[in-house]
């Protein structure tokens, strides 16, 4: 059950992925991309990491493509107009990224054997885990990490104030 | 257990809570609108049925009966999608919703749909994708007023998550653990003195709750986005009948459930406030009912004051709203939570 579930939303990641490249009008590519973040969120929680699952429901799809789409919808910007496209890229790009993924993928199955695996479903990592791992051994990586962040909301206020005479 | 009786059961529970919820959302409106009259000094619908109780469904008739009219400059897709986003994420939260005492039958919970490691955190989750309703709304309306009114409500939204979020963090420090089960659970023993408002000592995170809650509801007094004097009815100006409807019983779905996270995070959830002072009951039915009655007259308490603070309170405008939201709601989330925390610390 848990193969159908990584199969389904997979294939749902996927589709939202390429819906997103497709679309034309840039609030369905923003909603495509909303339901790529849902279905990560589910496969998190399939390999078993339920706050990462729920933290990125609430921090990505709830509040970062909230933004985004706010952007889209203020801007309103409408259908994007139809390029003729490079002939060039046609010719030697699809060509060339079905070469450069096949060379990807052959190299990652002929290693197979080297590299660990992770059964999907198999064990949960609770909120007291990774809690203990966040604030007892990687304690100092997080504290600089908050204060980066401080660091990054500080330079975004400071850029987007108005000057004052 | 076998899948297929787990598949079942859940089924038939959410089948159950999701008529249960939706009746409550209609008898709610009538519970407004009736409370609302009776503080303006007149009487609510009274005509249909004995002391209108029949207006609910007759109300439904009607919204479905109504012409369903789609504007011409609308943005079709969005604006279909936009009043299932919202009324799904009203439905989806009560899930995981325990309302009921910890009985069990085949190893499953009976009063509780789903009863998952982070249900708190579900219940934020879900919030934050509910703005897209409004947004969606707002915008693919194609009207001036429809955006104004939605982007001034996602943004109220928005603001008042934090508060929301950061009150609850408390009663999480108190518990150790984001199963809303075992919140419950915790204040189950000594009765109305190990409630967390009273014993647990979240007596102003209750408060600061209740505000954001206030506000991510879109109620008063800071329903400025839905008020008809400033905005001609803001993100669902464009919308008629059953999408209308599902918009209005979103709205009241969303006070139902921050009425049952309040109960019981803050409350005691279905805990009786007597506590051990009474023996339980032998028959056992009336022993699984008991905590379901408790957490109904709990929500419903809720439920009016609510609407009591509707029919009192003068409503925000939209830069005090977020000014209060930022400035005061916040900071005071926050040092609760410090404040907490050290009593935690210090106290063995």
């Amino acid at each position: 059950m848990h193969l159908a579930l990584f199969l389904i939303f997979a294939a749902v990641a996927l589709a939202g992925a390429a819906n997103l490249l497709l679309q034309k009008h840039p609030i369905n590519a923003s909603l495509s991309l909303i339901v790529v973040m849902s279905s990560l969120a589910v496969l998190y929680l399939l390999l078993g990491a339920e706050f990462l699952a729920i933290a990125q429901i609430i921090v990505y799809a709830g509040a970062i493509m909230v933004l985004f789409t706010f952007v889209i919808m203020l801007l309103n910007e409408g259908v994007e107009e139809k390029t003729h496209g490079s002939r060039v890229a046609k010719l030697l790009g699809f060509p060339a990224v079905t070469v450069f993924l096949a060379l990807i993928a052959s190299i990652i199955l002929s290693s197979e054997s080297h590299l660990g695996k992770v059964v999907i479903g198999e064990s949960i990592t609770t909120t007291q885990d990774l809690s203990a791992v966040l604030f007892r051994d990687l304690l100092l990586p997080f504290e600089i990490t908050s204060v980066l962040i401080l660091i990054a909301i500080l330079g975004a206020v400071a850029l987007a104030r108005k000057d004052e005479q | 257990m076998s899948i297929w009786l787990f598949l079942l059961l859940s089924l038939v529970k959410a089948v159950l809570v999701t008529i249960v919820f939706l009746m409550g959302v209609a008898y709610t409106v009538l519970l407004e609108r009736k409370a609302v009259g009776r503080i303006q000094n007149r009487w609510g619908p009274n005509r249909v049925g004995p002391f209108g109780l029949l207006q609910p469904l007759v109300d439904g008739a009607k919204s479905f009966l109504k012409e369903d009219m789609i504007p011409a400059g609308v943005y079709k897709p969005l604006y279909l999608l936009a009043p299932l986003i919202s009324l799904g994420c009203a439905l989806l939260s009560i899930a995981v919703v325990p309302f009921g005492g910890p009985m069990t039958w085949h190893g499953m919970r009976i009063f509780a749909i789903s009863d998952i490691n982070f249900g708190l955190l579900f219940l934020l989750g879900v919030t934050s994708i509910g703005v897209y309703g409004i947004a969606l709304a707002g915008w693919s309306s194609n009207n001036k007023y429809s955006l104004l009114g939605s982007m001034r409500s996602s943004a109220q939204m928005v603001s008042y998550e934090l508060a929301l979020g950061l009150s609850l963090v408390g009663v999480v420090l108190r518990t150790g653990s984001l199963r809303l089960s075992d919140i419950v659970s915790l204040q189950t023993v000594h009765g109305i003195a190990s409630w967390n408002i009273f014993g647990g000592g979240q007596f102003f995170a209750f408060f600061i709750y209740l505000i954001a809650a206030f506000a991510e509801t879109n109620r008063s007094p800071f329903d400025l986005v839905e008020a008809e004097s400033e905005l001609t009815g803001g993100y669902n100006t464009e919308y008629s009948s059953m999408k209308f409807a599902m918009f209005f019983m979103a709205e009241y779905g969303n006070m139902i459930t921050v009425g049952c996270v309040a109960t019981m995070l803050f409350l005691g959830g279905w805990s009786s406030p007597l506590g051990d002072l009474i023996p339980p009951p032998q028959n056992i039915i009336i022993q699984a009912l008991v905590p379901l009655f408790w957490f109904v007259a709990k929500v419903f308490c809720f439920l009016f004051l609510y609407i009591w603070v509707r029919g009192t309170l003068p409503r925000f405008r939209y830069d005090q709203l977020m000014s209060f939201g930022w400035k005061y709601l916040l900071p005071l989330a926050m040092l609760n939570i410090v404040g907490t925390s050290l009593w935690l610390a210090i106290r063995p």
